[in-house]
């Protein structure tokens, strides 16, 4: 996977898996602290010590769990290749957070990608969930939750050509919105 | 169409959509699902994924229901798109490039005609 969208992407299912009802994701681009950092929190089933150190386990997780696959440590490795790293904290029946981080400017650092279509499928791909999604960019924040949006929109299924364009187009003004920088203000 | 964007235009937005539901509730449900487990995703799932929503919002297709999967065990033959008609039974198709993707809305979405060089028979 060469994006940091897929990879989120990838962790978002296992959210999913794990039964959650509600998944955050949140990433924080810091140019000025030269960090890039992301983090998916969901209230699923959770996981005991020993099923954290197997999911970042390559060599024993394929083998054993056909249900977890190996996007967690190729991620790991490629956020520790970048000054960065990779941390699982999570509660059995509470939920689970897998927290990334790298250096921002690092030369090997995968792309950001396409973070929009990441969230547009998950939107439209589990209505079911509930999804919080929070774009920083220096400290300036966009936010989606999609509760609103789902309670004004009823019935309407979220495949539907008009509400692909508003998410679409939601999503990419909102993260463009918080990447600009602001207008000088004139006294 | 105009693009809209900001909230307040959601309750438009939901009256044009049923609108168009109530004229199209003859016709039977469509229902295409794509595999995004960690090996479709690495496949292209998700390009695969986004052709389908162009073509639905390109062509103003109604009434076609979009899921997501995970991984069904058939890793080699990722990415997997699966398509449900009405009553009709489930056609999976196999190896779903983005052009492919565009092929089985057009032909199987839209005109009901499987597209049977992409098709995968499952175990």
């Amino acid at each position: 996977m060469r994006e940091l969208a897929l990879h989120i992407l990838d962790i978002a299912e296992n959210s999913v898996n794990a039964g959650a009802s509600m998944v955050r994701i949140s990433i924080h681009e810091n140019t000025l602290a030269d960090r890039l950092s992301f983090s998916l929190t969901d209230n699923g089933r959770g996981m005991d010590e020993e099923l954290i150190n197997q999911v970042l386990d390559p060599f024993y997780t394929t083998r054993t769990t056909r249900r977890v696959g190996l996007g967690l440590p190729l991620l790991k490795a490629a956020a520790e290749l970048c000054n960065g790293g990779l941390t699982i904290t999570s509660t059995v029946n509470k939920g689970s957070r897998v927290s990334c981080w790298f250096q921002h400017s690092h030369i090997d650092r995968m792309p950001l990608g396409d973070l929009v279509s990441t969230m547009t499928m998950l939107l439209i791909g589990y209505p079911d969930i509930h999804w919080i999604y929070r774009y920083e960019f220096n400290n300036r924040l966009f936010e989606f939750d999609d509760e609103y949006f789902k309670k004004e929109l009823g019935a309407v299924a979220l495949s539907e050509p008009s509400i692909i364009s508003f998410l679409r187009g939601h999503l990419e003004e909102g993260m463009r919105g918080v990447r600009e920088p602001l207008p000088l203000s004139v006294p | 169409m105009s693009t809209v964007k900001t909230l307040e235009d959601l309750k438009r937005i939901r009256e044009e959509a049923l609108e168009k539901k109530k004229a199209k509730a003859t016709s039977g449900a469509i229902q295409v699902t794509v595999g995004m487990g960690t090996c479709g995703i690495a496949a292209g799932a998700r390009d695969a994924m986004k052709s389908i929503l162009d073509v639905i919002e390109a062509d103003n297709l109604t009434g076609v229901i979009v899921t997501q999967t995970g991984c069904i065990g058939l890793c080699e033959k990722e990415p997997i798109v699966q398509v449900t008609i009405g009553e009709a039974p489930m056609v999976t198709y196999g190896k779903v490039t983005p052009d492919v993707a565009v092929l089985i809305m057009k032909e199987h979405v839209i005109k009901n005609q499987i597209v049977t060089g992409h098709q995968i028979h499952l175990p």
